[in-house]
């Protein structure tokens, strides 16, 4: 599970070995982010957003379980007891504002955390399971955001609600059915309210649980790193603490530093002001758009405009959809390049970023009405997504030839940082 | 003690190579899933439509002060109600399209009542994801057919409220209704 000169608990008081012979909890701090783990001593900044994730989700825990002290999931009231926080309770304020700017944050986080994994190809052998336990996780993620969004019982709340319900009213014969089961009626109303609130105080936990999978599958290959190349050595790795969670910690400051200022000084900047209109089932706001962080999606969904093969064009959009999400469960068998870090894959990194600028317009294209030039491009966009994941990466990673990769991991960290040349020295953590 | 018969037990073969144990577990495990599956059941029903919410209160609508080109909107069962009043020229461009040629072919005859064609009374639900398309109210965008369209992804319906152009796969929905009076209907 570990590498063998990974460092061994030793109870020193009397208590941590009464401890350690009845619950070992301390012993599995200690090999899971502790002196016992350890890790690739390459790691750079963005390795540090798997930790700012899952500092965004307890986050998202605590304010949304103080939140919900005081909401009340009824039609009736829902917005207004929303306003009530924001307005009576004593500081509600700001635990709102935390709870909805940190939902875009955790989003942020992850897309980041995402791309890292992509670029440096932390999805590839043996880490399959890693990467599917962590698309688990997003796809939790975006049923918990979009059920807490309604729950606010705005516009934007309300018509979301009725847009997604009704993406499954596109299945052939049960698709109505399966709509009305979701609300629980003919449109979103109470049961609608109430069973979101149920569930998006239960999935929070449940993703909890899956990360707890994903570190879990983590520590058995141990964290990829930029190079790609396995550990080799000890000198290729640093205990995990004391010098990752300085350089996590350091990470995390800076984090907060940016979440405060949006938090205390622009809390609606990343949020639709139409969601500050209680809902209103019979009118439509001109615009509906999801939050920025499904815009991607969204625009995929609305890139199909006419049938063909039979197939109505709201089926299809609906299947384009949830296509672009589960296809990423086959990126580790369709990238079968053995080299993982697009450091040493000269085209494949350019492909990377076309893919960073397609994916960030689609983003814009789904926040944009639903009117040309949008659309078109929208499609085109589309189109080369899939192309991305179906053809361009399986017929690159095929005819590719790829730099040759250092020696070891610290063989290419002394390349780059080494002071002398000739005679590297054996790098040994400092104790 | 070798000479003995032995007690038969549940894990002697029997002539078809079956075990009584076999029995058992199929036995137990039958009894387990007939007392889960309504169990679960259950657990997934109860999202269904309650009572209340399926006691479907039918509503009544007075359309005697809509004039010709006008429009009126109504709740029923939690979703829009469009009660369109249609012009004389509405109900001949709804008449002179070739129905083949629509993507949900239905004529204006098949969408109101003998009789009472000039009264186009439909969800205001657009097929397309549920948005509430907008033309009934004065001043709205009737879209590039005259009758109404969904601002949320572009899709425009004829005065006839078929589907005309954009991603709705069919026409807008006509509920069930009944005329009690020349000027009076019932929905529902």
């Amino acid at each position: 599970m570990s590498f063998p000169w990974a460092k061994q608990y030793q109870p020193t008081s009397e208590v941590g070995k009464w401890m350690d012979q009845r619950l070992p909890l301390p012993r599995f701090i200690f090999n899971a982010l502790g002196p016992g783990y350890p890790t690739p001593r390459n790691l750079n900044a963005f390795y540090n957003f798997g930790v700012l994730a899952g500092v965004a989700l307890v986050i998202q825990i605590i304010t949304g379980v103080v939140l919900a002290m005081h909401f009340a999931a009824d039609t009736r009231v829902a917005f207004d007891s929303v306003e009530h926080i924001m307005r009576d309770v004593n500081g509600g304020w700001m635990i709102r504002y935390m709870h909805a700017v940190g939902a875009s944050f955790f989003f942020g986080v992850v897309y980041i955390h995402i791309f890292r994994g992509l670029y440096y190809g932390s999805y590839k052998p043996p880490r399959e399971m890693i990467w599917m336990l962590g698309l688990v996780i997003f796809l939790l993620m975006m049923a918990t955001a979009f059920m807490g969004y309604v729950l606010v019982w705005g516009q934007m709340s309300f018509w979301g609600a009725q847009v997604i319900t009704g993406l499954f009213s596109a299945l052939p014969i049960v698709g109505t059915s399966i709509q009305t089961w979701l609300l629980g009626g003919f449109s979103p109303d109470n049961a609608t309210l109430n069973r979101f609130f149920s569930l998006h105080y239960l999935l929070p936990f449940v993703i909890f649980g899956v990360i707890v999978l994903h570190v879990w599958a983590l520590h058995i290959p141990g964290s990829n790193n930029p190079t790609g190349i396995d550990v080799k050595s000890e000198a290729d790795t640093v205990p995990f603490h004391p010098y990752y969670t300085a350089k996590d910690f350091v990470g995390l400051g800076i984090y907060l530093i940016v979440f405060a200022a949006f938090v205390f000084f622009i809390p609606n900047s990343l949020g639709e002001p139409d969601n500050y209109i209680p809902a209103n089932p019979l009118s439509t706001p001109a615009h509906i758009v999801p939050e920025w962080y499904f815009w991607p999606f969204y625009a995929i969904l609305r890139a199909f405009t006419t049938d063909f093969l039979g197939v109505p064009a709201k089926l299809w959009g609906v299947i384009a959809m949830f296509a672009s999400i589960l296809l990423l469960f086959l990126l580790p068998w369709l990238d079968t390049s053995p080299v993982r870090s697009n450091n040493y894959r000269p085209l494949s990194r350019i492909l990377f970023w076309v893919f960073v600028v397609v994916a960030l317009a689609l983003g814009v294209c789904g926040g944009a009405p639903a009117e040309e030039p949008w659309v078109r491009l929208s499609q085109v966009l589309t189109a080369y997504y899939f192309a991305h994941f179906l053809i361009i990466l399986p017929i690159v990673s095929k005819l590719e030839k790829t730099k040759a990769l250092p020696g070891s991991i610290s063989e290419a960290v002394l390349a780059k940082y080494g002071k002398g040349g000739g005679a590297a020295p054996v790098a040994q953590p400092a104790e | 003690m070798a000479s003995e018969a032995r007690q038969a037990t549940a894990d002697d073969l029997t002539p078809g190579g079956e075990r009584r144990r076999d029995f058992l577990y199929v036995a137990t495990a039958a009894f387990a899933g007939a007392g889960v599956v309504p169990v679960a059941w259950s657990l997934v029903n109860q999202m269904n439509p309650s009572a209340d919410v399926l006691a479907l209160a039918s509503i009544d609508l007075d359309l005697s002060a809509v004039q010709p080109g006008q429009a009126i909107k109504a709740s029923w069962r939690g979703k829009p109600i469009f009660a369109r009043h249609l012009t004389p020229e509405e109900i001949a461009d709804a008449k002179k399209v070739d129905v083949a040629t629509l993507r949900d072919p239905q004529k204006l005859e098949d969408r109101t009542k003998p009789g009472s064609e000039q009264w186009l009374i439909t969800l205001g639900v657009c097929t397309h994801l549920g948005c509430v398309p907008l033309g009934a109210a004065d001043g709205e965008a009737k879209g590039d057919f005259g009758g109404y369209f969904c601002p949320c992804h572009g899709s425009h319906y004829d005065t006839a409220a078929r589907i005309r152009k954009g991603p709705a796969p069919l026409n807008l929905e006509v509920p069930p209704y009944q005329f009690k009076s020349p000027t009076s209907v019932t929905i529902g």
